[in-house]
């Protein structure tokens, strides 16, 4: 063992040698979450109207459209830590295990990616006729 | 996991008796993963309907305003309530807060307080703003 205190081993380590990462990183796009879809929802209660030119005339404007990127992409972090933590819990069978985390993070960028691709879309090109 | 079963399990989720603590805390886990897929998917597809056109946005809203979208959507917004109201707890319960009996008890029933408020005032809100 080394010479300092305790809490000067552990501090940012802990037992797995992986810190506290996993678990910070839960909190912080939880933050994320909390401030954004808060926004979100705040915003589409204020809106006339939740038509089709209403809504994409509303994403067009760049100071929506970054901070819904940035929404899309907390949320689908933050789902992606919790559901992780869910499926350690309940699949037992490794193959399984594996395979479950395989699916989650396919489904976790995959969801990103699609929603950052379909704000930029309205972004840039607006409403289609 | 193999066990023999020759012996017995300690007991465990059976003997409790139910509090407001253990129903918060599966909640939790509930609504995180409900809100995860239905709730995530139907953001997708909401963004990928506006993005695609006028007759795909058409589509999403004729399911989203159909009876089971709106029981879908009210039960997501409550979700995400009690996600959110949770997480606050999570937040003062990380910071070593809030693990008196009484405390614990009381701010685990407030979450659903809450959240049942919260989600109820929003839907009046929409009603009361369509009539």
């Amino acid at each position: 063992m080394g010479t300092g205190t305790g809490i000067g081993r552990v501090r940012g380590l802990g037992s797995a040698k992986h810190g506290a990462h996993h678990w910070l990183a839960q909190r912080y796009s939880a933050v994320g979450n909390l401030l954004l879809v808060l926004w979100l929802v705040f915003s589409l209660l204020s809106l006339p109207g939740l038509d089709y030119e209403s809504v994409v005339s509303w994403i067009h404007n760049p100071l929506v459209a970054v901070p819904l990127m940035l929404m899309v992409v907390s949320i689908f972090m933050h789902l992606r830590l919790g559901m992780q933590v869910m499926l350690e819990d309940y699949v037992h069978d490794k193959g399984l295990a594996f395979f479950s985390m395989l699916l989650l993070n396919f489904y976790a960028f995959g969801g990103a990616a699609a929603g950052v691709f379909a704000i930029a879309k309205i972004a840039f090109i607006g409403i289609v006729k | 996991m193999a066990r023999s079963t020759s012996r017995p399990l300690s007991p465990h989720l059976t003997i409790w008796k139910w509090g407001p603590a253990m129903a918060v805390s599966i909640m939790h886990r509930v609504t995180g993963n409900g809100l995860a897929t239905a709730g995530a998917l139907g953001l997708i597809w909401w963004l990928m309907a506006a993005a695609t056109g006028p007759e795909a946005y058409a589509t999403f809203v004729a399911c989203a305003t159909s009876p089971i979208g709106y029981l879908v959507m009210i039960g997501l917004s409550w979700f995400f309530f009690q996600h959110l109201f949770s997480g606050l707890r999570h937040f003062v319960l990380d910071m070593g807060a809030g693990y008196e009996l009484k405390n614990n008890k009381m701010w685990s029933i407030a979450t659903f307080v809450a959240s049942l408020l919260t989600t109820g005032f929003v839907w009046l809100y929409i009603f009361g703003k369509a009539l």
